[in-house]
């Protein structure tokens, strides 16, 4: 009996657990702070910079790197591309928890969390950007919901309604990539409010189509990124049509990446051009604008087509992580970094430790919460009962 | 004259408010919107401005905030810039070294009232309100604290009180509204003793600006800061010094802020119109496809498996006829072997009698045994050859029907 309990322990007390532990502790003793003493209190929030890293990071970076979900169930469920069935339940999962995390940790910047709701309830500010990006992340995760329910259904047996809720698919599909439209682009139309703050390099009247365009790219390389990690953690749990699918699906996604980068590179080109901006890339921040090009756009897409063409995982596997990087790095480009160039330092953002304490304590959360599911429910592998019903 | 002047113009400014409440405002309609009509603002002549923040010390007054550090007497809070902050919805600036003014230049800041508001158009739950009066003001009750507004401001103005955990509020220059709904002035106009702000219906507030404009044409700089920027504003400026001098954007243009969302806005029915359908339309193609490329691969797998079993028999049948040639020809030669070996020893038996009859009789009765095994050996080959026949025409049979 003892030695069982030694063995448990020991097996609960991996690297792993141990930093999530931390991480979580330290996480809740910030999250008493910022409720209990404000916002001021665990930020560098300030007049100017009203925005931190908890709307770049985590509402932006979140809610772009949750795109898997309707880039992975629309390929699969409208394009056809039903070769890849087994990519699109841990897909929905990481975009389901993507989305519910973002929710939560806006509860973290907003003033009055509690009051999320009015916008709805009492408000209704249509002519708000942010209307319509809480709007529709608010139906997308109860679709996102949707589509992830039938796994703890299949989990619970709940069999009847799980049957019901999957009849859904395809309108849920439709439903979500409309959904993920109107918001990924919004949240790049946010910022449109906002020309005299915005650096013109990053400001453009396409901001909503590049916000859309690398949602894409985001929620391609992620699924690539996730499988990769998945691979490695959760090998065991995956059936033989979920291992057998995993490369080509590394191979397609890749190409179609390589394929969407290149036109996200050409319309960023298009921009400068539009807006004639060509002089400001002798700048600092136009060096920096130029890293991001072409060191996070133009090289991934290069190197994309190069790992499909040569059929080295690898390579894509490198290549998703890096895209990735990227699609963080233009996210706080454009909600921090560019965001009130023409202030003086002393006036300009930087996190407050007890900010990053919360964004990885968020993400931190959000593995934890995809370990927990995929080690019980049919996520990795297709439930006996339901095999062939999709 | 200047106290009764300004009294004159607070009259103007609540019979103003008072005959603008009547009036039906067309703020829905998607025409260009250049203010409510008859709605009030304020005039901040910058030449007449002395930095004695009496201003200052009457907005900390009439908003019952809380008392600055420093006394508002002391003017060295000047020697550095300030913004608006929690505690302060106005603040002077002096500006220094300014090649186009002799001495130093001040300047007042606080929320321009903007004609068609950025920080309206931001906020998602229509916090934000452009009274009819001309002030914008802020509605705390629904408030949900998402600071969109202060990141929309051009002018960065509302401040927001990040160290209040349940209550935070946006906080700005309310244009008083409270006191003109009583009839009374802004505090800060009512105590400026240099006539630097004044009170009265925005469009007589330019009519007075380009007055002094075209009377003192070297005092000021010809333009009227406000009148047009970001669609116009409700405070207006004037001054001796390019406006870029004294902290007031010239780059913002006069695109009215909700202009600036309203494409992307108005994208959202075609989105929600179109896209079903068109993915729809992709969904319908892709099974048509998917159909398609069933039904040929189901003709392609039956045709192949025809051709399998067409080659399958042809093959056979070939097998069997080389077989058949092949054994023919064993049989051919080994009948050949035997004949050609029964001959020999035919050969060698005679040689052998005519040996043997040259030498003795008893040598003779084995030779003759073995011409009989060569016989019988003859006839099997022969009977084999009779039971393949049948079988060599039933796969010809089956070769006729397949084809
Ligand atoms: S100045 Fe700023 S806070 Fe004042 S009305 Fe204009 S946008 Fe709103
Ligand atoms: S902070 Fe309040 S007033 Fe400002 S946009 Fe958000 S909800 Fe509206």
């Amino acid at each position: 009996m003892s030695e069982d309990a030694a063995v448990d322990r020991k097996s609960i007390m991996t690297p792993f657990n141990i930093c999530a532990g931390i991480i979580v502790i330290a996480g809740l003793i910030v999250t008493f702070i910022r409720f209990t003493q404000g916002l001021g209190a665990a930020t560098n929030l300030s007049e100017y910079n009203p925005w931190g890293i908890w709307i770049g990071f985590d509402l932006l970076v979140g809610v772009a790197l949750a795109a898997g979900g309707y880039v992975t169930s629309a390929a699969v469920y409208l394009f056809g591309m039903k070769r890849f069935h087994s990519a699109v339940r841990p897909a929905i999962l990481t975009g389901f928890l993507g989305y519910l995390f973002v929710v939560v940790a806006l509860h973290y910047d907003l003033g009055r969390p509690w009051r999320l709701p009015y916008p709805f309830i009492f408000g209704y500010g249509t002519t708000s950007m942010l209307f319509e990006v809480g709007l529709c992340v608010a139906l997308y995760l109860t679709v996102l919901f949707l589509e992830f329910s039938t796994a703890p259904m299949e989990w619970l047996g709940y069999k009847r309604t799980r049957n019901l809720v999957h009849r859904l698919t395809l309108v849920l599909t439709i439903f979500g990539v409309v959904l993920s439209t109107l918001h990924q682009s919004s949240l790049g139309a946010l910022f449109l409010i906002a020309p005299s703050k915005l650096h013109p390099l990053w400001y453009s009247p396409y901001l909503p189509t590049y916000f859309f365009v690398s949602s894409i790219i985001a929620g391609l390389s992620m699924v690539i990124f996730e499988g990769t990690l998945a691979h490695r953690a959760f090998h065991h749990k995956m059936d033989e049509a979920h291992k057998a699918e995993h490369n080509p699906l590394t191979l397609g996604f890749g190409k179609a990446a390589s394929l969407v980068l290149a036109g996200y590179f050409s319309i960023k080109v298009i921009g400068i051009a539009a807006g004639n901006h060509w002089h400001l890339l002798a700048t600092g921040y136009g060096f920096w604008f130029l890293v991001e090009l072409m060191g996070f756009i133009a090289l991934p897409c290069l190197l994309y087509a190069m790992g499909v063409r040569e059929q080295n995982l690898k390579l894509i596997r490198f290549t998703a992580a890096w895209t990735v990087l990227g699609i963080i790095i233009n996210r706080l480009n454009v909600s921090i970094i560019a965001f009130n160039w023409q202030l003086p330092s002393s006036e300009r953002y930087f996190p407050h430790w007890m900010e990053f304490t919360i964004s990885i304590f968020i993400v931190t959360l959000i593995v934890l919460a995809y370990r927990f599911i995929v080690t019980r429910m049919p996520i990795l592998y297709e439930h006996p009962e339901y095999k062939d019903s999709h | 004259m200047s106290i009764s002047r300004r009294k004159f113009l607070g009259w103007l400014g609540a019979a103003g408010a008072g005959t603008t409440i009547g009036s039906k405002a067309n703020a829905a309609s998607n025409k260009v919107f250049k203010g409510y009509p008859d709605s009030m603002g304020v005039l901040h002549d910058a030449t007449l401005c002395v930095g004695c923040r009496e201003c200052e010390a009457a907005c900390n007054k009439v908003n019952e905030l809380s008392a600055p550090d420093k006394p508002f007497t002391d003017l060295t809070v000047l020697d550095v810039k300030r913004r608006t902050k929690n505690e302060a919805f106005t603040v002077v600036n002096r500006y220094d070294g300014i090649p186009e003014s002799k001495g130093p230049v001040f300047r007042k800041t606080q929320c321009n009232h903007c004609l068609e508001p950025a920080c309206a158009s931001a906020c998602f739950v229509r916090a934000f309100k452009k009274t009819e009066s001309g002030a914008v003001v802020w509605d705390e009750s629904v408030c949900v604290g998402c600071r969109y507004c202060m990141i929309a401001c051009p002018f960065d103005i509302p401040t927001y009180e990040y160290d209040n955990p349940l209550t935070p509020k946006v906080l700005k220059c309310t244009m008083c509204a409270p006191r003109i709904e009583k009839g009374l002035l802004p505090g800060c106009v009512e105590s400026c003793p240099k006539e630097a702000l004044t009170y009265g219906k925005r469009e007589d507030l330019i009519k007075i600006a380009r007055d002094r404009i075209s009377k003192y044409p070297d005092r000021y700089v010809d333009h009227i800061y406000g009148e047009h920027e970001m669609g116009g504003t409700s405070w207006l400026y004037l001054s001796s010094v390019p406006f870029e001098k004294i902290a007031l954007r010239e780059d913002l243009g006069i695109t009215p802020a909700p202009s600036l969302t309203s494409g992307a806005l108005g994208v959202v029915p075609m989105v929600v119109g179109l896209w079903p359908v068109l993915l729809t339309g992709v969904y319908a193609m892709s099974k048509r496809k998917e159909k398609i490329a069933t039904e040929e691969r189901e003709t392609a797998v039956a045709e192949a498996i025809d051709k399998t079993t067409a080659e399958g028999e042809v093959k056979l049948s070939n097998a069997m006829a080389k077989a058949e040639k092949d054994k023919e020809k064993a049989i051919e030669k080994a009948v050949k072997t035997a004949l050609e070996e029964a001959e020999k020893q035919a050969e060698e038996e005679a040689a052998a009698k005519t040996e043997a009859e040259a030498a003795k009789a008893d040598q003779v009765e084995p030779d003759k045994s073995a011409g009989k095994d060569q016989a019988e050996k003859i006839d099997e080959a022969q009977t084999e050859e009779a039971d393949e026949a049948p079988k060599t025409k039933d796969a010809k049979t089956n070769d006729e029907e397949e084809s």
